[in-house]
């Protein structure tokens, strides 16, 4: 009788308190919580990895960021705040950074997360062993022995970085690079536990031997259906953490992603092309879009292999002006993209939007200077240029290409013929200049024109147009070092819209579902980082 | 008849080993590979990376490697394209899932498709027979990638009987709706098959016999005629059987199962050379292993075949 007394008052002290839990109210914004803290949400695909220095994906990169953490994070409004270190200076030349690192910050196996952790994460990156698919990252952080480590001409111990005691971490940079700080929130400079790398292999993310440093553990990953991460009770900033368990559910069909969101099974769930003005309609508090920092793009082939009518500016210009974006945004995408007439989004920090001469014009002015320039460069209605332009398969590509084809043909009696191909050969084809115009797209990898504006250059990897500009190459090699190079990117965006290497189309808006009740998004985040441990779910 | 097995089955190695010859160089000779990006790799970390994974090597070389891995430790290589896996450990984890419920499809497309072919055949152009027949036609054109968003729609959103997708373990409710995608254009097949072959032995000199020595209907067609009429059917069996098991990309990427299927056409289009690769060898194993029992099963059934 004793025991069952025993019991049933446990059971009733038990149930009060996890009442009492559940019904608490936001320690901030006094909210009352939701009894469910747990946060499901979509994924379109298999992420790559949740390994910080091999994954390279945003899909990896969300889950990495809940399970580790880097020196610095980023605030819904995308400014930097502390993560593992406390506080950081630079020196006068801006070439050498010290972090202090926290020192209740924890490993999930009860370590203490020190310096020393990010000297051994930082130097695999660099590891040719590694193979990092980022340790061009390392790179262009500029980091003393970067290049030098990723090329196998120094050992990866001679990288720019040390700890000069267990919670004081040093870099030496080759450059002076003022947003130096702000590139530690990527997922590639996140410590990793050295021990249990040692001891796995790359068996070390799986969920029975992951050691992680960040709010979250990996509890499950079932490969193209979900990975399941709980709370880290070992956290430093647990007691500020709400949602108990984060889901991602991986569906690549986004009409069953919308239909499960509908159904209530994800709290965070996607928008198939062509649908958000519908929903936005019926659900107005559930339908989100907000500017992203990507954009899109056609190129021309400015190399030998190119056509010779694209060689002429003023072909070019008459091709840019002659589409009308709107078209493209307001009655094929519907979701909030922004029309672009420059490369770099409005969107990116410290970039002034230049108002580039033909962004000021009406349409009907554009299209008049479009045929105007067309004819000067001698083709028109009866002598028109044809080319072909490419794109890879998609739905969405094809019918802004079939827009863009048709844009040409009426105001400048262009035949363009459109051509489809499967990713990796149109990676290929492009990759190898082998076409007359291609479509682009770019994501920045920071919040800096730098990241759009470096794919102009002459050295670049991946200015597949092979646009050679003297001017807009002094002007980004001078930006590296300015702490402030606004006005630099600006001059470059007229640089560019003067020689229009390529057509900027328009830039991407991010468009989702989000349940009502989950709260702490953040949408002014324009590199979209976002942390779990920031979200939280009302009562209902 | 042992003869004959061993002699299949010392065929089936040299037909394996041809499959991966040509698997590998026809990825090889795609265009792209499996670290072309929309933001292409700088040199070094392509070179490096390539050097991790052996793709630095002459293609006889790695071919060479990749099968002597295979034959020594059975070991199918590292996925290039999800980097903390190894092709063992994606078969491992998600042929099963398709195993599951492939298997459950093909329970459910014989017993079913054999009986509506069975019950339409015994009652030729009767209303039982067009509503089969019909039946059949209907879900042999309604293709599973139609089949699949509507069973969620129905199932999930309206209804809320069933979870939109998902595996957790293959507990029943989320292996319902993928094994009714997967399994009704099989057993519309099946039915069909059954009901013509049906008919044909009905129609035969031996049925007429024993219907003139005055046997009960269900004697004459559980007895006599069912045998002959699944000889057609079971020769259709063996391939469907391995192409339920080995998954369907619609299944896969409608109801999220994590199985295999998606995982191969995901393979193909990331040039995720090893995992094409294992995926390629285990299909290829089960189609030869299954048309050999189709093969037994079909002697064993029929007395007029003899190897």
């Amino acid at each position: 009788m004793k025991k069952i007394l025993t019991l049933i008052s446990a059971c009733v002290f038990g149930s009060f308190l996890s009442t009492s839990l559940y019904a608490a109210n936001h320690p901030v914004t006094g909210e009352k919580l939701s009894a469910d803290q747990t946060f499901t949400y979509w994924h379109g695909d298999e992420h790559s990895s949740q390994d910080p220095q091999i994954v390279e994906d945003t899909y990896g990169a969300n889950i990495v960021r809940d399970l580790f953490e880097g020196l610095l994070s980023q605030d819904a409004e995308g400014n930097l705040v502390p993560g593992v270190a406390e506080s950081w200076s630079a020196n006068d030349a801006k070439d050498v950074y010290t972090f202090n690192l926290r020192k209740n910050a924890k490993w999930s196996n009860g370590d203490p997360v020190t310096a020393y952790d990010f000297v051994y994460g930082w130097q695999r990156a660099v590891d040719p062993a590694t193979a990092s698919p980022y340790s061009w990252y390392m790179d262009i952080m500029s980091i003393k022995n970067g290049g030098e480590a990723i090329n196998g001409d120094v050992p990866p111990s001679e990288l720019g970085v040390k700890a000069i005691d267990d919670y004081t971490f040093q870099v030496e940079l080759t450059a002076s690079l003022p947003y130096f700080a702000s590139m530690t929130t990527h997922g590639t400079t996140f410590p990793t536990h050295q021990a249990t790398i040692e001891k796995y292999g790359s068996d070390w993310t799986k969920p029975e031997n992951i050691v992680s440093n960040g709010a979250y553990v990996l509890t499950e990953h079932v490969l193209n259906e979900r990975v399941v991460r709980e709370r880290n009770p070992l956290y430093w900033n647990n007691a500020d953490t709400i949602i108990e368990k984060v889901v991602t559910l991986v569906i690549p069909d986004e009409s069953t992603g919308l239909i499960r969101y509908l159904a209530g099974e994800l709290d965070q769930g996607p928008v198939p092309p062509g649908q958000f003005k519908k929903l936005k309609a019926e659900y107005p508090d559930q339908a989100t879009s907000f500017p992203r920092l990507c954009n899109y793009y056609y190129t021309f082939n400015l190399s030998d292999s190119g056509i010779e009518a694209f060689q002429d500016v003023r072909v070019r210009k008459a091709m840019s002006y002659a589409i009308d974006r709107n078209v493209i945004t307001e009655d094929i995408l519907q979701a909030g993209q922004i029309p672009a007439y420059t490369f770099t989004p409005g969107a990116t920090a410290g970039f002034d939007t230049p108002s580039v001469a033909f962004s000021k014009m009406t349409q009907a002015e554009r299209d008049a200077k479009a045929v105007e320039l067309m004819d000067a460069a001698g083709y028109g209605k009866d002598n028109p240029l044809s080319f072909t332009m490419v794109y890879n398969t998609s739905e969405g590509h094809k019918q802004i290409a079939t827009v863009m084809s048709q844009m040409w043909k009426q105001k400048l009696g262009i035949n363009a013929t459109m051509e489809n191909m499967e990713w990796k050969t149109f990676l290929d084809v492009r990759g190898k200049q082998d076409f007359e115009i291609a479509r682009g797209a770019w994501c920045g990898d920071y919040n800096e024109a730098s990241t759009f504006l470096d794919l102009l250059t002459t050295p670049s990897g991946y200015n597949d147009g092979k646009f050679s500009n003297a001017a807009v190459d002094q002007l980004m090699s001078e930006a590296k070092t300015l702490a402030d190079a606004s006005s630099n990117y600006t001059t470059i965006e007229r640089i560019l819209a003067a020689e229009m290497p390529v057509i900027p189309i328009y830039h991407y808006a991010g468009v989702f579902m989000l349940n009502p009740q989950l709260k702490g998004w953040p949408y002014d985040n324009v590199e979209q980082n976002w942390y779990s441990r920031n979200f939280y779910k009302v009562a209902e | 008849m042992i003869i004959y097995i061993l002699k299949r089955l010392s065929v089936a190695l040299p037909t394996i080993l041809i499959l991966i010859i040509i698997s590998f160089l026809l990825m090889h000779s795609a265009p792209g590979g499996p670290f072309t990006s929309e933001k292409p790799l700088p040199e070094q970390v392509l070179k490096n990376i390539n050097a991790k994974y052996g793709l630095d090597q002459p293609i006889y070389n790695q071919m060479f490697n990749y099968v002597w891995g295979i034959i020594t430790e059975f070991d199918f290589g590292p996925s290039f394209r999800y980097k903390d896996r190894t092709v063992n450990d994606i078969i491992a984890q998600g042929f099963p899932v398709t195993l599951k419920y492939g298997t459950w499809s093909f329970i459910l497309a014989v017993l079913f498709g054999t009986s509506l072919g069975i019950i339409a055949a015994i009652r030729q152009n009767t209303f039982l027979d067009y509503l089969a027949v019909g039946f059949s036609i209907s879900a042999q054109v309604l293709p599973n990638f139609v089949m699949a968003p509507i069973l969620v729609l129905i199932f999930t959103l309206y209804l809320g009987w069933l979870p939109g997708g998902g595996w957790e373990g293959g507990q029943i409710q989320f292996v319902i709706m993928p094994v009714i995608a997967l399994s009704t254009s099989y057993l519309a097949s099946i039915a069909r098959l059954t009901r013509s072959s049906m008919l044909e032995v009905l129609n035969s000199n031996f049925i007429r016999t024993a219907k003139a020595k005055g046997l009960p209907q269900y004697k004459i067609v559980f007895y006599h005629a069912l045998k002959p009429t699944l000889l057609p059917v079971i020769s259709y069996l063996g391939p469907a059987f391995v192409g339920m098991i080995t998954g369907s990309v619609v299944i896969d990427m409608y109801f999220s199962t994590g199985g295999i299927g998606v995982l191969f056409v995901n393979g193909a289009l990331n040039r995720d050379y090893s995992t094409i690769m294992g995926i390629t060898i285990l299909v290829g194993c089960l189609t030869i292993t299954f048309n050999l029992l189709v093969d037994i099963l079909y002697a064993w059934i029929d007395p007029k075949i003899r190897y």
